[in-house]
């Protein structure tokens, strides 16, 4: 099998073919590349800009893979901006020895995404160390997005009664990549949510003018997630544990294991928290879409302008508990 | 096979609840006081304060976590060892997650592994002996702390070390049986109890059966229960029904996990590998025979006979997970809870574990 080597990294023949044959072909930007840097014109006077490194092990697991996250993953960053994804830079760290065939397919698994959302990938970079040094291929994203005025958020609208809702089941990617370490010790069908949200999120932003704010739920889970927005936003927000949407598979997996789906990852949902009149329609938006079908109410927003935004949970008995977000490593349990 | 579902059911759970509250409330009508009741396991600690259960029930039965969290009832100096072992050369240290943040008096397996020392968290035992297999060259050491449920697997290791020939394959063997500690909690007579909850997972191993000695011998009453919100909510209410029908008897709820005679291979897998063993319990000192460890003929995978381990005197704290897993205080007693002592910086064990009271009021039952 073909590997890199850490001649494709140092600038000469094998970078240039690698970048050509490989790069050039899949993202196809070839007019920016004359140039040392990409050269745009931004139809906009307001610009979100994101990035993020994608360090995900395993590189390949059900439903994606490293490439289609960090397209994914800064493209969603983007959208619950409530930006529209213009362009997207990428910069990839190879280990020494990694398959030349998974590249490859990474980087087309990347090409495609970025079709699919409507973003270009007009800059790039590639790196080559030493086996050991990365753990197979590590891979930074950039992204730049456009605001339109009338897509504005409005954190600062948000106000007691407004509805909280979720795109679809939480916890999915979290208990995909786990069970792909095969570390579960069990065999589970689920998959990645990986996706790109930015066309429904668009549609959602073009329909409703009563959205205040959006996040996406990766890293640390919904509740994380959440606390964040209360903190930051200074509001309380009661969730509803009963209606948060969670695939039975997703939750004995976590049983079994002693884990929260509230604290999972998830990398294709998102949250918005919208006027309550115009819920209905949010909802009715997002079931129509393959990526929203099993959106839901979750909650509300119970009290505005406090000086410690707090979230809780309603539990199925009528208690109420605050949740915080996730504290250290999530870690398996003994029994 | 009983419909999963129905048991974290919303409105089962709540009309459950209504249940068991009128029925305490006759209990208190006839005897002047609320109910108490202990939950000997871990994860119905944590079940009961995540499920909101423990504080909806708060005013009409007073449920205490009892000494069924692993971690938590381990002696601080067993502790010490653990994260001492850490550092023998040459070795790969496998562990259950729960370990790995449990303050040693120094330090803790999270910090030894950030420092470099190769610690691996594992989901089963038998994930250590595949590592002891792949690595031929290192000692490849498991932790080995748990209640019954746990220890079958570890003689299983054992049985599979030996299989593959492995001479680099041991336990540290720090196991605790539930009997022994029951029994040293309801003869110390420092808590009244009206009834246990019994442990869901340990008795399948168990069975219905080995707990007799309760009703026979110390007249309480226990219901072997499940962990969803029925579940749960079902096991106080039988026993409130035996307090009100003034009755002493051993039930099994979880009928359609749990056999009367228990899990008989798991049973003769103890029976052939370990042997009883005294141990020291975390606040309650030696209590006779109350651990396994490898009996002699396998003494080549005991990691205690294996390696050198010799610890000091524990760092004394303030931390009270002694009392607590004695069921003799609740975690806000502590003066470190949710000052000092959190699960980013944990004092005690019962802070880390994810079976520990402390972890479940933090988590669960903080005031909003």
């Amino acid at each position: 099998m073909q590997r890199i080597s850490l001649a494709h990294g140092e600038g000469g023949e094998l970078t240039h073919q690698l970048i050509q044959d490989l790069f050039i072909q899949s993202f196809g930007h070839s007019e920016q590349t004359k140039l040392d840097s990409a050269i745009l014109a931004i139809p906009s006077q307001t610009i979100a800009v994101t990035t993020d490194s994608y360090v995900i092990k395993p590189i390949f697991f059900p439903g994606g893979n490293i490439g289609k996250l960090a397209i994914t993953g800064t493209v969603n960053d983007l959208a619950v901006s409530g930006a529209i994804p213009h362009v997207i830079t990428a910069g990839f760290m190879i280990e020494e020895g990694f398959p030349i065939k998974s590249l490859k397919e990474i980087v087309h698994t990347m090409a495609s995404e970025a079709e699919r959302a409507g973003v270009n990938i007009v800059a790039g970079d590639t790196k080559v160390v030493e086996k050991g040094s990365v753990d197979g291929l590590f891979i930074n994203t950039t992204g730049i997005g456009v605001i339109q005025e009338q897509h504005r958020l409005k954190p600062e609208m948000v106000q007691e009664g407004d509805s909280v809702i979720i795109s679809g089941t939480i916890g999915d990617h979290g208990v995909a990549i786990l069970s792909a370490r095969q570390e579960l010790g069990l065999l589970t069908d689920v998959r990645s949510d990986c996706a790109s949200l930015n066309h429904l999120i668009h549609e959602l932003l073009e329909e409703i003018e009563g959205i205040r704010i959006m996040r996406d739920p990766t890293r640390g889970g919904l509740a994380t997630t959440l606390v964040e927005l209360c903190e930051d936003c200074h509001f309380t927000m009661e969730i509803d544990e009963a209606s948060i949407p969670v695939r039975r598979d997703v939750q004995g997996g976590c049983d079994i294991l002693g884990y929260d789906p509230l604290y999972l990852a998830n990398e294709g949902k998102v949250v918005i928290i919208v006027d309550s009149n115009d819920r209905q329609k949010a909802l009715d938006i997002l079931k129509n879409h393959e990526l929203g079908k099993d959106a839901g109410v979750i909650g509300q927003i119970t009290s505005c302008h406090v000086q410690s935004g707090k979230l809780l949970l309603k539990t199925a008995v009528g208690t109420t508990r605050r949740l915080n977000r996730l504290s250290g490593q999530l870690l398996p349990r003994i029994c | 096979m009983a419909n999963m579902d129905l048991f974290s059911d919303p409105v089962l759970t709540r009309e459950s609840v209504e249940a068991v509250i009128d029925l305490a409330k006759r209990f208190k009508e006839e005897k002047g006081r609320i109910p108490v009741f202990m939950e000997v396991c871990g994860s119905h600690t944590m079940a009961l304060a995540k499920t909101g259960i423990k504080a909806r029930l708060k005013d009409y039965v007073q449920l205490i976590a009892g000494p069924g969290c692993p971690v938590c009832v381990t002696d601080q100096k067993s502790i010490d060892a653990m994260v001492q072992l850490s550092e023998e050369p040459n070795t790969i240290l496998c562990t259950f997650g729960d370990m790995m943040r449990v303050p040693g008096s120094k330090s803790t397996l999270m910090k030894a592994k950030t420092e470099g020392k190769d610690i691996r968290v594992v989901y089963s035992p038998l994930d250590s002996v595949h590592i002891a297999e792949e690595n031929p060259d290192k000692e490849v050491i498991f932790l080995g702390i748990g209640f019954e449920t746990t220890i079958p697997i570890l003689a299983l290791t054992v049985r599979e070390a030996a299989r593959k020939d492995l001479n680099n394959y041991s336990i540290w063997m720090a196991t605790k049986l539930v009997e022994p500690v029951l029994r040293a909690l309801l003869s110390s007579e420092e808590v009244k109890l009206d009834g246990f909850l019994l442990p869901g997972h340990v008795s399948v191993v168990l069975g219905k059966q080995s707990y007799r000695y309760l009703a026979d011998e110390y007249t309480i009453s226990g219901v072997i229960t499940g962990f969803e919100p029925v579940e749960l909510l079902s096991g106080i209410y039988k026993l409130l029904v035996l307090q009100l029908e003034k009755r002493v008897k051993i039930i099994n709820d979880y009928t359609y996990v749990v056999r009367d005679k228990g899990n008989v291979v798991a049973q003769t897998l103890l029976e052939e590998y370990l042997e009883a063993h005294d141990e020291v319990w975390r606040g309650m000192g030696t209590i006779s025979n109350s651990g396994l460890v490898l009996k002699e003929q396998y003494a080549q995978f005991d990691a205690k006979k294996k390696f050198n381990i010799l610890v000091g005197e524990p760092r004394v704290t303030k931390c009270r997970c002694g009392e607590i897993v004695r069921g003799l205080i609740t975690p806000e007693e502590c003066v470190l809870f949710n000052k000092s002592c959190t699960p980013t910086h944990p004092i005690g064990p019962c802070m880390v574990s994810t079976e520990g009271t402390c972890a479940a009021h933090f988590q669960f039952m903080r005031e909003v």
